[in-house]
């Protein structure tokens, strides 16, 4: 708290990668200054929902979003019978909420839930590959029939643990195999390849989600500055809440913030590690507004009231 | 084989004869970048159809012909180079030393020099076309992309796709005198013959703005509307002008469509569709015809521009890119 105030005091504009409650508590602190805060790290989808402020605008993907871009997908391809795989913490329990929801939403089926308790111990042991290829087939044996499971491993407890050892050959997507996400280091489309060299350049890694959401943050704070011919935080902060913005960001379309809880409208990558698979929202899911807003809570369901 | 082949061959002779006989069109030869396939297709006009395919280095893009029209230059971006074909032969015989992915250039009014934008390292590089030599360099925005001169020769713009800007650049000194602020990620720039307006395409706004090149200010956004479509689908890249400067057909990438503009009026007069991905545009030199790439559907769409109408679709290489049109 004391740091987001001392950041206040110099600066109308800071970037967030706190976890929610966290977050929100700078967020009301500040609440009655010209602060404008960006979220690049939470998805949590309260935050834009029951919990959302108007002094917050969200660049991190939400649960929702990110569930809904893999759901089009595998619907797209027909793979329409899942088995849940969930964790045990409760952000697991949150991703596996979103998951439902997609499911429920594009028309596919949760044929089985199981949960995968995090029960502690060591990550990085020897004969850890032995162990693990004797647990996994076990553990997901007897699923009714399915065409794809769904891990929600935020913590990342397992999920890494199932492609190739399922004990029916079938892909894991999710929190490991074919994963949404905002950003990916083998994005190279729509000019994508030449900000990844800069970034690789600059700082001799790959470029994660996390990167290029702090990344959009100030690229949006520099494109209001551009746009107004102002440094000023409240016509800058004016500019980014008008029908006016929106933002390149290397995703083959323009970045808009819905109007309602100040989320940043975006495609959502389908990666499996070394490639970009697929892109959405995919062909075919349509919208009134924008085929963006097919992914996560859409305006007639928002519980946000800005205030 | 044999028979197949000359079976072929009688029935194309059959087309050509009957096209000539109903489009009394010339003959020219255009020149089609395939991004993926890394060949440049050379399409006859006189019977619209592929009469060769060149092998070129890596992921061509930018296509122009030489004044003289013996050759093609043909950026290879991952090649780090500008190829030259030999027009007689189809052969790439040379290259010009450009800077690191090179995507677009624009040659002076003689023919002599060449402005390359390299898309990786923020600068316009100058070669002298007929040593094969850089003589320059120009700092220049985040991946600079879009390229024109201005007809009397005097200004070079650039544009820089992550920036945002049409730099102005005086050919003599190499020193940028101007930036001026374009809707997101502008990507095509192309001058009113007369020079008294600049158009830049912005991919990522959805608009085309006309400059004032001597004021040097956005005087006019042109902005696209179709119904049906979302606004993100409609992204501005390839321009090109009638000579009487009457008509603007701008290319809008994943709308699929060319939108004619009347250029007195700003006005979209009507949207063809074409294509998927529409990149980039070239008239045959009659400016009958209007060629387009589109990017994903691997065609060229040809468009009869006094009745504003796709008459032909020509099916090229992988992901078609850049157009350039000459006398054979």
């Amino acid at each position: 708290m004391e740091a987001a105030r001392k950041l206040a005091a110099r600066s109308a504009f800071i970037i967030a990668d706190l976890p929610a409650p966290a977050l929100l508590r700078v967020a009301d602190a500040l609440r009655d200054s010209d602060v404008t805060l960006f979220n690049i790290g939470a998805s949590d989808d309260r935050l834009r929902e029951a919990d959302c402020r108007a002094n917050v605008v969200h660049i991190a993907p939400t649960r929702a979003m990110l569930a809904d871009a893999l759901a089009q997908y595998l619907v797209w391809k027909q793979w329409k019978r899942w088995l849940l795989v969930s964790g045990s913490h409760d952000s697991d329990k949150l991703e596996a909420d979103a998951y439902r929801r997609a499911a429920a939403r594009f028309g596919a089926k949760i044929v089985q839930e199981r949960v995968f308790e995090d029960t502690g111990g060591a990550r990085r042991t020897d004969s850890g590959v032995t162990l693990i290829q004797r647990q996994i087939p076990v553990f997901t044996q007897q699923a009714p029939a399915y065409d794809v499971l769904i891990a929600a491993d935020e913590n990342e407890v397992f999920a890494s643990y199932l492609p190739y050892r399922t004990w029916d050959a079938r892909p894991v997507a999710g929190s490991a195999g074919l994963r949404p996400t905002s950003w990916d280091a083998a994005q190279d489309q729509w000019g994508a390849v030449q900000l990844q060299n800069r970034f690789m350049k600059l700082n001799a890694r790959r470029m994660t989600a996390l990167d290029m959401q702090a990344w959009l943050a100030a690229r949006m704070i520099g494109e209001a500055a551009a746009r107004t011919h102002s440094g000023d935080g409240k016509t800058m902060r004016a500019f980014l809440k008008s029908p006016e913005f929106s933002i390149a960001g290397f995703k083959g379309q323009r970045l808009t913030l819905r109007d309602w809880n100040l989320q940043l409208r975006q495609p959502i990558l389908l990666v499996d590690g070394r490639m970009v698979v697929s892109v959405s929202p995919q062909e075919g899911f349509l919208h009134q507004v924008s085929e963006l807003d097919t992914l996560g809570i859409d305006r007639p369901e928002s519980k946000c009231r800005l205030r | 084989m044999m028979r197949s082949a000359m079976m072929i061959s009688v029935c194309t002779a059959g087309l050509a004869a009957w096209l000539v006989t109903t489009t009394p069109a010339a003959a020219f030869l255009a020149y089609v970048s395939n991004e993926k396939s890394n060949t440049v297709s050379v399409i006859d006009t006189e019977t619209w159809s592929v009469i060769a395919t060149i092998k070129v280095g890596q992921r061509p893009r930018g296509i122009d012909l030489t004044h003289d029209g013996k050759s093609v230059l043909v950026a290879v971006g991952d090649d780090d180079t500008v190829q030259v074909i030999d027009v007689a032969t189809r052969k790439v015989i040379d290259s010009l030393p450009s800077g690191p992915d090179p995507e677009l250039f624009v040659q002076n009014a003689a023919g002599t020099i060449l402005y390359v934008a390299n898309e990786n390292d923020n600068t316009v590089t100058v070669i002298d076309i007929d040593k094969r030599a850089r003589i320059g360099d120009v700092q220049v925005g985040v991946e600079p992309e879009g390229m024109a001169i201005s007809p009397d020769g005097k200004v070079l713009i650039n544009t820089s796709e992550t920036t945002n800007m049409a730099h102005f650049i005086d050919t003599t000194t190499r020193e940028i005198v101007a930036n001026v602020l374009v809707d997101a990620r502008p990507r095509y720039a192309e001058f009113k013959r007369d020079g008294s307006e600049l158009w830049v395409s912005s991919e990522i706004g959805g608009t085309v703005s006309v400059i004032d090149p001597v004021k040097r200010v956005v005087i006019h956004k042109i902005g696209f509307e179709i119904a049906g479509l979302r606004r993100e689908a409609i992204q501005p890249v390839g321009i090109g002008m009638t000579k009487d400067a009457k008509l603007a057909f701008i290319a809008l990438g994943p709308a699929n469509r060319i939108a004619v503009v009347d250029v007195a009026t700003r006005k979209v007069l009507k949207y063809l569709l074409v294509g998927q991905r529409v990149w980039h545009v070239a008239f045959t030199p009659d400016e009958k015809y209007l060629l387009t790439t589109n990017g994903v559907s691997n065609d060229v769409s040809v468009i009869d521009v006094a009745a504003q109408k796709v008459i032909k679709t020509i099916q090229v290489g992988e992901l078609p890119w850049g157009v350039a049109m000459a006398r054979p």
